[in-house]
Protein backbone atom coordinates (compact mmCIF):
# COMPACT_ATOMS: atom_id res chain seq x y z
CA UNK A 1 0.00 0.00 0.00
CA UNK A 2 2.89 2.21 0.92
CA UNK A 3 4.29 1.51 -1.76
CA UNK A 4 2.03 2.30 -4.38
CA UNK A 5 1.00 5.57 -2.90
CA UNK A 6 4.90 6.31 -3.51
CA UNK A 7 4.67 5.31 -6.95
CA UNK A 8 1.79 7.83 -7.39
CA UNK A 9 3.53 10.55 -5.68
CA UNK A 10 6.69 9.71 -7.58
CA UNK A 11 4.39 9.77 -10.75
CA UNK A 12 2.73 12.97 -10.22
CA UNK A 13 5.89 14.75 -9.57
CA UNK A 14 7.18 13.43 -12.74
CA UNK A 15 4.25 14.61 -14.76
CA UNK A 16 4.47 18.52 -13.50
CA UNK A 17 8.21 17.89 -14.08
CA UNK A 18 7.51 16.46 -17.95
CA UNK A 19 4.74 19.85 -18.13
CA UNK A 20 7.03 22.04 -16.69
CA UNK A 21 9.97 21.03 -18.85
CA UNK A 22 7.29 20.97 -22.31
CA UNK A 23 6.11 24.66 -21.21
CA UNK A 24 9.93 25.95 -20.87
CA UNK A 25 11.74 24.58 -23.67
CA UNK A 26 13.73 28.15 -24.08
CA UNK A 27 15.47 27.25 -20.41
CA UNK A 28 18.87 26.23 -19.52
CA UNK A 29 18.66 23.09 -17.03
CA UNK A 30 19.53 24.98 -14.30
CA UNK A 31 16.17 27.00 -13.48
CA UNK A 32 15.19 23.86 -12.50
CA UNK A 33 17.69 24.97 -8.87
CA UNK A 34 16.10 27.94 -7.99
CA UNK A 35 15.43 26.84 -4.42
CA UNK A 36 18.41 26.80 -3.57
CA UNK A 37 18.43 30.56 -3.65
CA UNK A 38 14.95 31.07 -2.40
CA UNK A 39 14.94 29.09 0.39
CA UNK A 40 11.62 27.57 -1.10
CA UNK A 41 10.80 24.04 -0.21
CA UNK A 42 8.89 23.02 -3.31
CA UNK A 43 10.81 21.15 -6.19
CA UNK A 44 8.92 22.35 -9.11
CA UNK A 45 9.49 26.80 -8.90
CA UNK A 46 7.40 28.78 -11.83
CA UNK A 47 10.15 31.26 -13.18
CA UNK A 48 8.69 34.81 -12.80
CA UNK A 49 7.74 36.83 -15.91
CA UNK A 50 10.27 39.29 -14.58
CA UNK A 51 12.93 37.01 -14.81
CA UNK A 52 12.11 36.34 -18.51
CA UNK A 53 13.12 38.26 -21.72
CA UNK A 54 11.78 38.16 -25.41
CA UNK A 55 15.01 38.24 -27.50
CA UNK A 56 15.50 38.11 -31.79
CA UNK A 57 18.70 37.11 -33.41
CA UNK A 58 19.49 35.85 -36.59
CA UNK A 59 21.55 32.28 -36.51
CA UNK A 60 23.56 31.48 -39.89
CA UNK A 61 21.56 33.49 -41.54
CA UNK A 62 18.08 31.93 -40.41
CA UNK A 63 15.82 34.82 -37.82
CA UNK A 64 15.28 32.91 -34.35
CA UNK A 65 12.79 33.94 -31.17
CA UNK A 66 13.45 33.31 -28.05
CA UNK A 67 11.15 33.71 -24.82
CA UNK A 68 14.68 33.47 -22.82
CA UNK A 69 15.28 32.88 -18.94
CA UNK A 70 17.73 36.11 -18.58
CA UNK A 71 20.69 33.89 -17.40
CA UNK A 72 20.17 31.91 -20.43
CA UNK A 73 23.76 32.05 -22.08
CA UNK A 74 24.10 32.27 -25.59
CA UNK A 75 26.04 29.12 -25.79
CA UNK A 76 22.92 27.47 -24.14
CA UNK A 77 20.48 28.97 -26.14
CA UNK A 78 22.08 27.67 -29.26
CA UNK A 79 22.72 24.20 -27.93
CA UNK A 80 20.03 23.29 -25.59
CA UNK A 81 17.02 25.69 -27.11
CA UNK A 82 18.10 26.08 -31.00
CA UNK A 83 19.53 22.26 -30.66
CA UNK A 84 22.94 23.72 -32.50
CA UNK A 85 25.07 21.24 -31.03
CA UNK A 86 28.33 22.41 -33.04
CA UNK A 87 29.65 24.66 -30.84
CA UNK A 88 30.73 23.51 -27.49
CA UNK A 89 30.90 24.03 -23.76
CA UNK A 90 34.82 23.35 -22.02
CA UNK A 91 34.73 24.99 -18.89
CA UNK A 92 32.15 27.53 -19.42
CA UNK A 93 34.15 30.10 -17.70
CA UNK A 94 35.23 31.80 -21.06
CA UNK A 95 38.98 30.34 -20.57
CA UNK A 96 38.82 27.27 -22.88
CA UNK A 97 37.75 29.06 -26.34
CA UNK A 98 35.16 25.66 -27.23
CA UNK A 99 32.42 28.12 -27.24
CA UNK A 100 33.59 30.46 -30.07
CA UNK A 101 31.47 31.74 -31.92
CA UNK A 102 30.83 34.92 -34.85
CA UNK A 103 29.14 37.30 -33.84
CA UNK A 104 28.04 40.27 -36.23
CA UNK A 105 31.66 39.25 -37.52
CA UNK A 106 33.53 39.49 -34.33
CA UNK A 107 34.73 36.14 -32.64
CA UNK A 108 33.44 35.58 -28.49
CA UNK A 109 33.06 33.36 -26.03
CA UNK A 110 29.33 32.62 -26.14
CA UNK A 111 29.26 31.23 -22.55
CA UNK A 112 29.97 34.57 -20.98
CA UNK A 113 27.24 36.38 -22.71
CA UNK A 114 23.58 36.53 -22.18
CA UNK A 115 21.21 35.47 -24.81
CA UNK A 116 19.07 37.87 -24.10
CA UNK A 117 22.05 40.75 -24.61
CA UNK A 118 21.85 39.58 -28.36
CA UNK A 119 18.72 41.36 -29.61
CA UNK A 120 19.37 41.86 -33.62
CA UNK A 121 23.13 40.24 -33.97
CA UNK A 122 23.92 38.00 -36.29
CA UNK A 123 25.09 35.19 -35.25
CA UNK A 124 27.52 32.73 -37.00
CA UNK A 125 28.46 29.00 -35.39
CA UNK A 126 30.51 25.85 -37.04
CA UNK A 127 27.08 24.84 -39.03
CA UNK A 128 27.06 28.02 -40.86
CA UNK A 129 30.67 27.73 -41.78
CA UNK A 130 30.60 24.89 -44.22
CA UNK A 131 28.53 21.78 -44.71
CA UNK A 132 29.88 18.06 -45.39
CA UNK A 133 28.96 18.84 -49.22
CA UNK A 134 30.97 22.08 -48.68
CA UNK A 135 33.42 22.63 -46.07
CA UNK A 136 35.28 26.03 -45.46
CA UNK A 137 38.67 26.30 -46.46
CA UNK A 138 39.34 25.94 -43.12
CA UNK A 139 37.79 23.21 -42.32
CA UNK A 140 39.54 20.99 -44.96
CA UNK A 141 42.66 22.36 -43.75
CA UNK A 142 41.77 21.07 -40.60
CA UNK A 143 41.38 17.82 -41.79
CA UNK A 144 44.07 17.58 -44.37
CA UNK A 145 46.68 18.45 -41.09
CA UNK A 146 45.14 16.37 -38.66
CA UNK A 147 44.22 19.71 -36.54
CA UNK A 148 42.28 17.35 -34.06
CA UNK A 149 42.30 14.51 -32.36
CA UNK A 150 39.10 13.81 -30.02
CA UNK A 151 37.51 17.14 -31.63
CA UNK A 152 35.64 18.87 -28.91
CA UNK A 153 37.62 22.06 -29.15
CA UNK A 154 37.85 21.56 -33.07
CA UNK A 155 34.71 23.71 -33.50
CA UNK A 156 35.83 27.07 -31.58
CA UNK A 157 39.25 26.53 -32.79
CA UNK A 158 38.29 26.82 -36.76
CA UNK A 159 35.47 29.63 -35.68
CA UNK A 160 38.80 31.68 -33.58
CA UNK A 161 41.00 30.44 -36.64
CA UNK A 162 39.27 31.92 -39.51
CA UNK A 163 38.73 35.30 -37.17
CA UNK A 164 42.63 35.24 -36.55
CA UNK A 165 43.38 35.52 -39.87
CA UNK A 166 40.60 38.35 -40.63
CA UNK A 167 41.99 40.07 -37.67
CA UNK A 168 45.32 40.20 -38.85
CA UNK A 169 44.15 41.45 -41.88
CA UNK A 170 41.90 44.20 -40.78
CA UNK A 171 45.25 45.35 -39.36
CA UNK A 172 44.43 44.85 -35.43
CA UNK A 173 47.43 44.42 -33.48
CA UNK A 174 48.33 41.08 -31.30
CA UNK A 175 51.26 41.41 -27.97
CA UNK A 176 53.93 39.95 -30.21
CA UNK A 177 53.38 42.72 -33.25
CA UNK A 178 56.65 44.42 -33.15
CA UNK A 179 55.75 47.51 -34.64
CA UNK A 180 52.17 48.41 -33.56
CA UNK A 181 52.16 51.35 -36.38
CA UNK A 182 53.01 49.62 -39.16
CA UNK A 183 51.35 46.60 -41.71
CA UNK A 184 51.15 43.55 -39.68
CA UNK A 185 52.60 40.64 -41.60
CA UNK A 186 50.91 36.72 -40.69
CA UNK A 187 53.78 34.52 -38.53
CA UNK A 188 53.08 31.99 -36.80
CA UNK A 189 54.55 33.94 -33.68
CA UNK A 190 51.11 35.99 -34.90
CA UNK A 191 48.86 33.08 -34.85
CA UNK A 192 50.07 31.49 -31.84
CA UNK A 193 49.21 34.54 -29.93
CA UNK A 194 46.04 34.93 -31.24
CA UNK A 195 45.06 31.69 -30.88
CA UNK A 196 45.77 31.61 -26.92
CA UNK A 197 42.39 31.74 -26.07
CA UNK A 198 41.79 28.33 -27.74
CA UNK A 199 43.02 25.29 -25.25
CA UNK A 200 43.01 21.66 -27.03
CA UNK A 201 43.98 18.95 -24.22
CA UNK A 202 44.68 16.43 -26.63
CA UNK A 203 47.74 18.82 -27.54
CA UNK A 204 46.89 19.34 -31.26
CA UNK A 205 48.66 22.79 -31.65
CA UNK A 206 51.15 22.21 -34.15
CA UNK A 207 48.51 20.26 -36.64
CA UNK A 208 46.00 23.68 -35.94
CA UNK A 209 48.82 25.57 -36.75
CA UNK A 210 50.24 24.14 -39.97
CA UNK A 211 46.41 24.19 -40.71
CA UNK A 212 45.92 27.73 -40.38
CA UNK A 213 49.26 28.97 -41.89
CA UNK A 214 47.75 26.60 -44.74
CA UNK A 215 44.80 28.35 -45.67
CA UNK A 216 46.49 31.87 -45.11
CA UNK A 217 49.56 30.91 -48.20
CA UNK A 218 46.21 29.95 -49.78
CA UNK A 219 44.66 33.39 -49.45
CA UNK A 220 47.80 35.41 -49.93
CA UNK B 1 23.72 31.77 -11.36
CA UNK B 2 20.88 33.66 -9.23
CA UNK B 3 17.31 35.13 -10.90
CA UNK B 4 17.29 38.70 -12.13
CA UNK B 5 15.46 40.74 -14.10
CA UNK B 6 16.56 42.23 -16.83
CA UNK B 7 16.61 45.65 -18.63
CA UNK B 8 18.04 47.23 -21.73
CA UNK B 9 18.93 50.74 -20.89
CA UNK B 10 18.24 53.94 -23.57
CA UNK B 11 20.38 56.59 -22.18
CA UNK B 12 23.62 56.62 -19.67
CA UNK B 13 21.42 58.90 -17.28
CA UNK B 14 18.16 56.44 -17.59
CA UNK B 15 20.87 53.45 -16.93
CA UNK B 16 22.02 55.25 -13.87
CA UNK B 17 18.73 56.02 -12.79
CA UNK B 18 17.64 52.31 -13.23
CA UNK B 19 20.37 51.84 -11.07
CA UNK B 20 19.08 53.90 -8.58
CA UNK B 21 15.79 52.71 -8.28
CA UNK B 22 16.42 48.52 -7.88
CA UNK B 23 18.93 48.06 -5.12
CA UNK B 24 21.12 44.95 -5.78
CA UNK B 25 21.07 46.16 -9.61
CA UNK B 26 24.37 46.26 -11.57
CA UNK B 27 25.54 47.28 -15.19
CA UNK B 28 26.30 45.10 -18.05
CA UNK B 29 28.24 45.73 -20.99
CA UNK B 30 30.86 43.15 -21.89
CA UNK B 31 29.89 40.82 -19.12
CA UNK B 32 33.39 38.78 -19.71
CA UNK B 33 34.23 38.93 -15.89
CA UNK B 34 30.75 39.60 -14.46
CA UNK B 35 28.98 36.85 -16.13
CA UNK B 36 31.89 34.45 -14.83
CA UNK B 37 31.00 35.60 -11.31
CA UNK B 38 27.27 35.12 -11.58
CA UNK B 39 28.08 31.71 -12.72
CA UNK B 40 29.85 31.19 -9.41
CA UNK B 41 27.35 33.38 -6.94
CA UNK B 42 30.25 35.68 -6.27
CA UNK B 43 28.29 38.16 -8.10
CA UNK B 44 24.74 38.26 -7.53
CA UNK B 45 22.41 41.21 -8.63
CA UNK B 46 19.09 40.95 -8.11
CA UNK B 47 18.52 43.36 -11.93
CA UNK B 48 20.89 43.34 -14.86
CA UNK B 49 20.82 46.68 -16.80
CA UNK B 50 22.13 46.47 -20.36
CA UNK B 51 24.27 49.00 -21.37
CA UNK B 52 25.17 47.89 -24.69
CA UNK B 53 22.45 49.82 -26.83
CA UNK B 54 24.03 53.27 -25.39
CA UNK B 55 26.24 53.83 -29.00
CA UNK B 56 29.17 55.50 -26.07
CA UNK B 57 31.81 53.22 -28.84
CA UNK B 58 33.17 56.48 -30.57
CA UNK B 59 37.10 57.72 -29.92
CA UNK B 60 36.75 61.42 -29.99
CA UNK B 61 39.84 63.94 -30.41
CA UNK B 62 39.00 66.46 -27.27
CA UNK B 63 39.41 70.13 -27.50
CA UNK B 64 42.71 69.84 -25.05
CA UNK B 65 44.02 67.77 -27.75
CA UNK B 66 43.69 64.67 -26.33
CA UNK B 67 41.06 61.91 -26.98
CA UNK B 68 37.94 60.53 -25.05
CA UNK B 69 37.08 56.90 -25.40
CA UNK B 70 33.40 56.01 -24.88
CA UNK B 71 33.16 53.41 -22.09
CA UNK B 72 32.10 51.01 -24.41
CA UNK B 73 34.14 51.06 -26.86
CA UNK B 74 35.75 47.53 -27.12
CA UNK B 75 39.16 46.85 -25.90
CA UNK B 76 39.91 45.43 -28.94
CA UNK B 77 39.08 48.78 -31.34
CA UNK B 78 40.99 50.66 -28.49
CA UNK B 79 44.03 49.28 -28.92
CA UNK B 80 43.59 49.21 -32.92
CA UNK B 81 42.73 52.51 -33.00
CA UNK B 82 45.49 54.75 -35.71
CA UNK B 83 45.56 57.59 -32.74
CA UNK B 84 46.05 55.07 -29.54
CA UNK B 85 48.99 53.12 -31.25
CA UNK B 86 50.48 56.23 -32.37
CA UNK B 87 50.29 58.66 -29.61
CA UNK B 88 49.29 56.46 -26.71
CA UNK B 89 51.37 53.08 -27.41
CA UNK B 90 51.56 51.94 -24.03
CA UNK B 91 47.76 51.49 -23.83
CA UNK B 92 47.36 49.91 -27.04
CA UNK B 93 50.21 47.80 -25.98
CA UNK B 94 48.43 47.02 -22.55
CA UNK B 95 45.02 46.43 -24.15
CA UNK B 96 46.81 43.33 -26.11
CA UNK B 97 49.11 42.03 -23.15
CA UNK B 98 45.60 41.35 -21.59
CA UNK B 99 42.47 38.67 -21.93
CA UNK B 100 42.39 36.62 -25.50
CA UNK B 101 41.28 37.61 -28.64
CA UNK B 102 37.62 36.16 -27.69
CA UNK B 103 37.30 38.50 -24.46
CA UNK B 104 39.16 41.91 -26.20
CA UNK B 105 36.20 41.76 -28.60
CA UNK B 106 33.68 41.75 -25.74
CA UNK B 107 35.57 43.52 -23.00
CA UNK B 108 34.36 46.97 -22.53
CA UNK B 109 36.66 50.52 -21.60
CA UNK B 110 34.50 51.15 -18.73
CA UNK B 111 34.12 47.40 -17.86
CA UNK B 112 37.69 46.80 -17.87
CA UNK B 113 38.61 49.25 -14.82
CA UNK B 114 35.81 47.52 -12.63
CA UNK B 115 36.73 44.13 -12.97
CA UNK B 116 37.17 42.20 -10.08
CA UNK B 117 40.28 40.51 -8.94
CA UNK B 118 41.22 36.90 -9.42
CA UNK B 119 42.67 36.38 -6.06
CA UNK B 120 41.86 32.69 -5.35
CA UNK B 121 40.53 33.30 -2.40
CA UNK B 122 37.69 35.63 -3.51
CA UNK B 123 36.97 33.19 -6.03
CA UNK B 124 36.41 30.12 -3.40
CA UNK B 125 33.47 30.76 -1.93
CA UNK B 126 34.67 28.05 0.70
CA UNK B 127 36.91 30.62 1.94
CA UNK B 128 36.87 33.23 3.86
CA UNK B 129 37.16 36.73 1.97
CA UNK B 130 36.35 40.16 3.29
CA UNK B 131 35.74 41.57 -0.28
CA UNK B 132 33.47 38.98 -1.50
CA UNK B 133 31.67 38.69 2.28
CA UNK B 134 32.80 42.09 4.13
CA UNK B 135 34.45 40.56 7.68
CA UNK B 136 34.51 37.30 7.33
CA UNK B 137 37.96 37.07 7.25
CA UNK B 138 41.16 37.10 4.88
CA UNK B 139 41.98 33.40 3.97
CA UNK B 140 45.19 34.80 1.89
CA UNK B 141 46.71 36.15 4.95
CA UNK B 142 48.91 33.47 5.73
CA UNK B 143 47.87 31.50 2.43
CA UNK B 144 48.93 31.28 -1.12
CA UNK B 145 49.92 34.47 -1.52
CA UNK B 146 52.06 34.25 -4.99
CA UNK B 147 49.96 36.14 -7.15
CA UNK B 148 48.89 38.90 -4.62
CA UNK B 149 49.56 42.32 -3.68
CA UNK B 150 53.14 43.12 -2.14
CA UNK B 151 51.84 47.24 -1.34
CA UNK B 152 48.96 48.94 -0.90
CA UNK B 153 46.84 46.27 0.74
CA UNK B 154 45.81 45.97 4.10
CA UNK B 155 45.26 43.43 7.19
CA UNK B 156 41.62 42.77 5.34
CA UNK B 157 43.14 42.05 1.98
CA UNK B 158 45.82 41.45 -0.11
CA UNK B 159 44.63 41.44 -3.76
CA UNK B 160 45.54 42.53 -6.52
CA UNK B 161 43.35 45.02 -9.20
CA UNK B 162 43.98 42.62 -12.71
CA UNK B 163 43.49 44.81 -15.11
CA UNK B 164 46.54 45.82 -17.87
CA UNK B 165 44.71 48.59 -19.70
CA UNK B 166 43.86 51.20 -16.44
CA UNK B 167 47.97 50.36 -15.42
CA UNK B 168 48.62 52.22 -18.81
CA UNK B 169 45.76 54.47 -18.33
CA UNK B 170 47.49 55.76 -14.97
CA UNK B 171 50.66 56.35 -16.92
CA UNK B 172 48.75 58.34 -19.13
CA UNK B 173 46.78 60.57 -16.00
CA UNK B 174 43.31 59.56 -17.79
CA UNK B 175 40.44 60.73 -16.62
CA UNK B 176 37.21 58.70 -15.91
CA UNK B 177 33.79 60.77 -16.65
CA UNK B 178 30.62 59.55 -15.13
CA UNK B 179 26.73 60.05 -15.01
CA UNK B 180 24.29 59.73 -11.62
CA UNK B 181 20.36 59.72 -11.83
CA UNK B 182 20.02 63.01 -11.42
CA UNK B 183 22.21 64.20 -14.47
CA UNK B 184 25.12 64.95 -12.91
CA UNK B 185 28.64 64.84 -14.23
CA UNK B 186 31.74 64.05 -12.44
CA UNK B 187 35.33 63.89 -14.09
CA UNK B 188 37.52 61.59 -11.46
CA UNK B 189 41.31 61.11 -12.27
CA UNK B 190 42.05 57.18 -12.77
CA UNK B 191 44.24 58.03 -10.07
CA UNK B 192 41.90 59.11 -7.19
CA UNK B 193 39.36 56.39 -9.19
CA UNK B 194 40.52 53.22 -7.00
CA UNK B 195 40.47 53.11 -3.85
CA UNK B 196 43.03 50.57 -1.13
CA UNK B 197 41.06 48.30 0.36
CA UNK B 198 42.05 49.52 4.64
CA UNK B 199 39.16 47.80 6.59
CA UNK B 200 36.72 47.99 3.75
CA UNK B 201 38.32 45.79 0.65
CA UNK B 202 34.79 45.29 -0.93
CA UNK B 203 34.20 48.77 -1.39
CA UNK B 204 36.96 49.22 -4.46
CA UNK B 205 36.00 52.37 -6.33
CA UNK B 206 34.61 56.10 -5.15
CA UNK B 207 31.24 55.41 -7.83
CA UNK B 208 28.02 55.86 -6.31
CA UNK B 209 25.69 52.94 -6.85
CA UNK B 210 24.03 54.64 -9.30
CA UNK B 211 26.80 56.38 -10.91
CA UNK B 212 27.83 54.96 -14.17
CA UNK B 213 31.27 55.50 -15.85
CA UNK B 214 30.31 57.48 -19.50
CA UNK B 215 34.04 57.80 -20.61
CA UNK B 216 37.49 57.70 -20.39
CA UNK B 217 39.73 60.81 -21.72
CA UNK B 218 43.45 60.86 -21.82
CA UNK B 219 45.39 64.33 -22.23
CA UNK B 220 47.15 65.44 -24.95
CA UNK B 221 49.75 63.20 -25.62
CA UNK B 222 53.02 62.81 -24.20
CA UNK B 223 55.73 61.94 -26.90
CA UNK B 224 58.42 59.66 -25.96
CA UNK B 225 58.95 56.07 -26.04
CA UNK B 226 55.99 53.75 -24.71
CA UNK B 227 56.31 50.64 -23.03
CA UNK B 228 54.18 48.18 -21.50
CA UNK B 229 56.11 45.09 -20.64
CA UNK B 230 54.37 42.28 -18.77
CA UNK B 231 55.88 39.41 -16.82
CA UNK B 232 53.22 36.29 -16.41
CA UNK B 233 53.72 32.44 -16.05
CA UNK B 234 52.43 31.82 -19.37
CA UNK B 235 53.23 33.88 -22.79
CA UNK B 236 50.03 34.87 -23.44
CA UNK B 237 46.55 34.98 -21.76
CA UNK B 238 47.27 35.07 -18.12
CA UNK B 239 47.59 37.63 -15.62
CA UNK B 240 50.19 39.38 -14.84
CA UNK B 241 53.01 38.79 -11.80
CA UNK B 242 54.87 42.15 -12.42
CA UNK B 243 54.21 44.54 -15.36
CA UNK B 244 55.89 47.69 -15.57
CA UNK B 245 54.08 50.38 -17.65
CA UNK B 246 56.11 53.55 -19.32
CA UNK B 247 57.09 56.86 -20.59
CA UNK B 248 60.37 57.36 -21.47
CA UNK B 249 61.65 61.00 -22.96
CA UNK B 250 64.53 61.04 -24.53
CA UNK B 251 66.26 63.18 -21.83
CA UNK B 252 65.84 59.93 -19.81
CA UNK B 253 62.87 61.68 -17.65
CA UNK B 254 59.39 59.63 -17.73
CA UNK B 255 56.27 57.86 -16.18
CA UNK B 256 56.27 54.73 -14.31
CA UNK B 257 53.30 52.55 -12.97
CA UNK B 258 53.13 48.68 -12.41
CA UNK B 259 50.80 46.30 -12.22
CA UNK B 260 50.02 42.90 -10.59
CA UNK B 261 51.98 44.39 -7.43
CA UNK B 262 48.86 46.78 -5.52
CA UNK B 263 44.96 46.82 -5.28
CA UNK B 264 45.00 49.87 -7.99
CA UNK B 265 47.63 50.67 -10.57
CA UNK B 266 50.45 51.33 -8.56
CA UNK B 267 52.46 55.00 -9.36
CA UNK B 268 54.57 57.53 -7.38
CA UNK B 269 54.72 60.76 -9.36
CA UNK B 270 58.21 61.28 -7.06
CA UNK B 271 59.50 58.29 -7.58
CA UNK B 272 59.52 58.66 -10.83
CA UNK B 273 62.24 61.52 -10.08
CA UNK B 274 65.06 59.19 -9.39
CA UNK B 275 64.67 57.63 -12.48
CA UNK B 276 68.28 59.17 -13.60
CA UNK B 277 69.69 56.87 -10.83
CA UNK B 278 68.47 53.80 -12.61
CA UNK B 279 65.53 50.90 -11.43
CA UNK B 280 66.72 50.11 -8.21
CA UNK B 281 66.13 53.61 -7.10
CA UNK B 282 62.75 54.10 -8.70
CA UNK B 283 61.86 50.75 -7.18
CA UNK B 284 62.70 51.55 -3.71
CA UNK B 285 60.92 54.52 -4.09
CA UNK B 286 58.06 53.17 -5.37
CA UNK B 287 57.87 49.76 -2.80
CA UNK B 288 58.26 52.08 0.38
CA UNK B 289 56.40 50.48 2.83
CA UNK B 290 55.59 47.76 1.02
CA UNK B 291 54.81 44.36 3.01
CA UNK B 292 55.51 41.35 0.78
CA UNK B 293 55.14 38.16 1.90
CA UNK B 294 57.49 34.91 1.61
CA UNK B 295 55.53 33.82 -1.24
CA UNK B 296 55.10 37.05 -3.38
CA UNK B 297 58.48 39.13 -1.82
CA UNK B 298 60.52 37.66 -5.50
CA UNK B 299 57.84 40.52 -6.71
CA UNK B 300 59.86 43.04 -5.66
CA UNK B 301 63.47 41.68 -7.40
CA UNK B 302 61.69 41.07 -10.19
CA UNK B 303 59.83 45.04 -10.80
CA UNK B 304 63.22 46.12 -10.88
CA UNK B 305 64.47 43.77 -13.36
CA UNK B 306 61.31 44.27 -15.60
CA UNK B 307 62.21 48.12 -15.28
CA UNK B 308 65.44 47.73 -15.85
CA UNK B 309 64.73 46.19 -19.29
CA UNK B 310 62.56 48.74 -20.25
CA UNK B 311 65.09 51.19 -19.39
CA UNK B 312 67.49 49.23 -21.47
CA UNK B 313 65.56 49.59 -24.40
CA UNK B 314 64.85 52.89 -23.95
CA UNK B 315 68.75 53.93 -24.25
CA UNK B 316 68.40 51.85 -27.52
Amino acid sequence: MSKLSDFEITRRNLLIGSATTTASLALPKFSFAQEKNTGQASSVTTIPNSAMTEVGFTVNGEARKLTADNRLTLLDALRESLQLSGTKKGCDHGQCGACTVMVNGRRINSCLSLAVMHEGDEITTIEGLGTPEGLDPMQVAFIEHDGYQCGYCTPGQICSAKATLEEIRAGIPSHVTEDITGEIQITSAEIRERMSGNLCRCGAYANILDAIEHVAEDKA
Amino acid sequence: MRAFSYERAGSPQEAAAAAAAHEGAQFIAGGTNLLDLMKLEIETPSHLIDVNGLGLDTIEATAEGGLRIGALVRNTDLAADQRVRRDYGVLSRALVAGASGQLRNKATTGGNLLQRTRCPYFYDTNMSCNKREPGSGCAAQGGYSRQLAVIGGSEACIATHPSDMAIAMRVLDAVVETVNAEGDTRAIPLADFHLLPGDTPHIETVLAPDEFITAVVLPRPLGGQHFYHKVRDRASYAFALVSVAAVIQPDGSGRIALGGVAPKPWRNEAAEAAMPNGARAVISRLFEGATPTEDNEFKVTLAERTLAAVLAEARG
